[in-house]
């Protein structure tokens, strides 16, 4: 009697964990490059280095329209204040470079993937939101970005938040330009899709090779970003990480993510046909306790 | 107003009972030594006591301070460095630690070997309460934790944090359904008994396969850092090496659980199981050693292996001490006949598994961050106070449940 329930109980499991292996096999196809942006069309910045002079107006704007109030001490990096900043660096031949630093927004974000809610999230448009109702704050998010972008709150007891820049998605729905886009007053941002921003960058590259070094940071760093970097100074000089690799890290997870169904149906049924052989041969040992004579408690009654 | 006083209570505690513990306790061992004095309970118990209740007031005060002044007030974590001791060794180790419960529930019940039973309940027991201290440490470091509900429902199947969230949760039900009979028995239900022993099948296989998802999950973690986790551990095989040490840790684990048992609760050993599954050890470890090295090398970063760093250190102590030195003192007759012997390999094992799960979250990662984080007082008083809440519950399930078999009581005493 017992032994009937027991393989109809192995014959459910079975089928409900093949149910969930397809049901992860859709959602594979849709979901496995985030919502799958046209890298040429994803609204893009190009960050000319060589133009920045380090004013800070990318970084008032910023503040400015995103409502932050940074105290002293958070200024000059990142923080849940300071989502945009041009970071000093001073350089061996006593020139000075600036580089503004602010999420690069991932054509395959790291921080989408590693989300265990999809609080941090690739919008249809291509830039990463936050929806804050959702996040645990678990914080893989800032384990898993290789650019060190995201921060918390590490004060706030209760509700503390991520911080990121948004690339300013609700302005551009308006039809807008983001804030640090349209305050430099130097040339060095420029906004646009990101296709024709390549284009742009290669062409400075090309009409001056003897100022710029032959890379477009972002290209294809982490999969390629939608913010692109071109500068006149070697980018290893400027703290950027030169070992970020090409593959877009969220594929680095689903390597083994996408094969956990096979292996757990293949367990579960190399386990049940384990225990069956077992039970051929031993029988089923059973180990019910003898109840008119205490077996169990020992102190009391 | 009750954040004022529950931190006076634990900080009256802290100041004042505690001390006066520690001073009866100390003051009663040389009474004992010199007078001959003989009260009901020993001096080790009121030391014993003094230091878990000054540890309990200590994590009482971290949970409030991380309430009112956020995580950042209680541990040294930083934006540079987002996960820390509680992550590190509460979740990754802890997780890891009760490994053996999967792998003896699938000896007993998948595989026949009927003979490992006696160790069986209490290994389970230690597993749930591991993991059920697991998801206490994860809440408290957990930003927003009044939200972990929403991974029931906004599931994202890409990220490993959902999947383990879910395995572990999972996992932790079961484990509780699997130590359920011993609650059932003592309370003579026999119909709740008897319905989860025709679903102890099904539900062990259940285990074994949600433990394998999230014990190689918390290697999976990792994959999404190259470049910044050192290249040493760095590997593919993340995920496959985490397994693999949860089955061979979690039996080390199994033998120090039993020895602290016998020692701490005066109960029998079950020597010659324990040096059977020490037997079988040795060959897992042996193996996991050679496919450690041999990833090293094959990914041609065996110079890494020999440059006198941090790096080489901690891995050589993590496969040398914690992995190599156990293979062979298990592989060794006379080590596994003995008691002290059996305890000490055994120890071993669990010091290199949980060194492995810190090198992985922690100090692998100081090459990226710079040797930036280490953990704080409050964090490390809290994970200890949260083991002593494990063992103290263990010692009265044992007290009050039958999680040991009746004919204990006439093995040799320890």
């Amino acid at each position: 009697m017992t032994g009937i329930s027991r393989r109809q109980f192995l014959k459910l499991g079975a089928a409900a964990t093949g149910a969930a292996t397809l049901a992860a096999q859709t959602q594979k196809a849709q979901a496995s490059t985030g919502v799958g942006v046209d890298p040429m069309n994803v609204p893009s910045m190009l960050i000319d280095i060589s133009r920045c002079v380090g004013c800070g107006a990318c970084e008032r704007a910023c503040c400015e329209s995103n409502g932050l109030e940074p105290t002293e001490d958070e200024l000059g990096k990142l923080g849940p204040q300071v989502l945009t900043v041009p970071v000093r660096h001073d350089l061996a031949n006593d020139k000075t470079r600036w580089v503004k630093t602010q999420c690069m927004h991932c054509l395959n974000p790291a921080c989408a993937s590693a989300c265990p809610v999809s609080a941090l999230h690739q919008t249809e448009e291509g830039p990463i939101d936050y929806r804050l109702e959702r996040c645990l704050g678990c914080r893989y998010c800032m384990v898993s970005c290789p650019f060190g972008v995201p921060t918390f709150e590490w004060q706030d007891g209760l509700t503390p938040e991520i911080h990121k820049c948004m690339f300013c998605i609700e302005r551009q729905r308006e039809g807008e330009s983001p804030a640090c886009a349209i305050s430099c007053p130097a040339g060095a941002l420029k906004f646009g899709t990101r296709g024709e921003l390549l284009a742009e960058a290669h062409s400075r590259i090309a009409t001056s090779p003897d100022v710029y070094v032959d890379h477009v940071y972002g290209e294809h760093e982490a999969g390629g970003t939608a913010m692109l970097y071109i500068s006149d100074t070697p980018f290893e000089e400027l703290g950027f990480r030169m070992d970020v690799p090409t593959r877009p890290l969220p594929a680095y997870t689903w390597d083994v993510m996408s094969k956990i169904p096979y292996v757990a149906v293949g367990m579960a049924v190399v386990l049940g046909g384990a225990s069956m052989i077992t039970r051929k041969r031993n029988g089923w040992q059973d180990h019910e306790p003898d109840w008119d004579n205490d077996t169990s408690s020992e102190g009391e009654s | 107003m009750l954040q004022d006083i529950i931190m006076l209570a634990a900080l009256f505690i802290l100041r004042v009972i505690v001390p006066l513990m520690l001073v009866v306790g100390i003051g009663y061992a040389l009474m004992r030594r010199f007078n001959g004095v003989q009260l009901k309970f020993s001096p080790g118990f009121v030391l014993a006591l003094g230091v878990v209740l000054a540890l309990w007031s200590m994590a009482a005060i971290t949970i409030i301070l991380r309430m009112a002044r956020g995580i950042g007030g209680v541990t040294n974590l930083s934006d540079a460095t987002p996960f820390g001791f509680w992550i590190g060794f509460d979740v990754m180790a802890g997780a890891m630690l009760g490994g053996g419960a999967f792998v003896l529930a699938g000896l007993v019940y998948v595989f026949g070997l009927e003979h490992y039973r006696p160790i069986l309940r209490s290994t389970i027991l230690t597993a749930f309460l591991g993991y059920s201290l697991l998801i206490v440490a994860l809440l408290i470091d957990l930003g927003r934790p009044y939200n972990i509900w929403n991974t029931l429902v906004h599931w994202n199947v890409h990220s490993v944090m959902f999947e383990l969230a879910m395995c572990v949760m999972c996992y932790t039900i079961v484990l509780a359904v699997e130590f359920s009979p011993a609650l059932f028995e003592r309370l003579r239900w026999r119909k709740a008994w008897k319905i989860v022993h025709a679903i102890t099948l099904p539900l062990v296989i259940l285990g074994i396969v949600l433990s394998t998802m999230h014990q190689s999950s918390l290697g999976s973690l990792w994959l999404i850092t190259p470049g910044k986790l050192h290249d040493l551990w760095y590997t593919p095989w993340l995920p496959v090496f985490f397994w693999i040490s949860a089955i061979t840790v979690g039996l080390g684990m199994v033998t120090v659980e039993s020895n602290l048992t016998a020692r701490g609760l005066k109960r029998g050993l079950h020597q010659d199981l324990l040096g059977r599954l020490a037997k079988a050890n040795a060959v897992l470890l042996a193996f996991y050693a050679v496919v450690k090295l041999a990833d090293v090398v094959a990914r041609g970063k065996a110079p890494l292996l020999f440059t006198p760093d941090l790096n080489a250190m901690f891995f050589w102590l993590e496969i040398g001490l914690g992995v190599i030195v156990p293979a062979i003192l298990m592989a060794q007759p006379k080590v596994r006949a003995s008691k002290n012997g059996l305890f000490a390999a055994g120890a071993l094992v669990v010091f290199g598994g949980i060194l492995n799960r810190l090198n992985v979250s922690m100090f692998g990662l100081w090459q990226f961050t710079g040797p930036v984080y280490m953990p704080s007082i409050m964090e490390i008083s809290f994970s200890l106070a949260l083991l002593t809440m494990g063992a103290t519950v263990f010692a009265l399930a044992v007290k009050y449940l039958p999680v040991f078999p009746k004919e204990e009581h006439s093995v040799t005493a320890a």
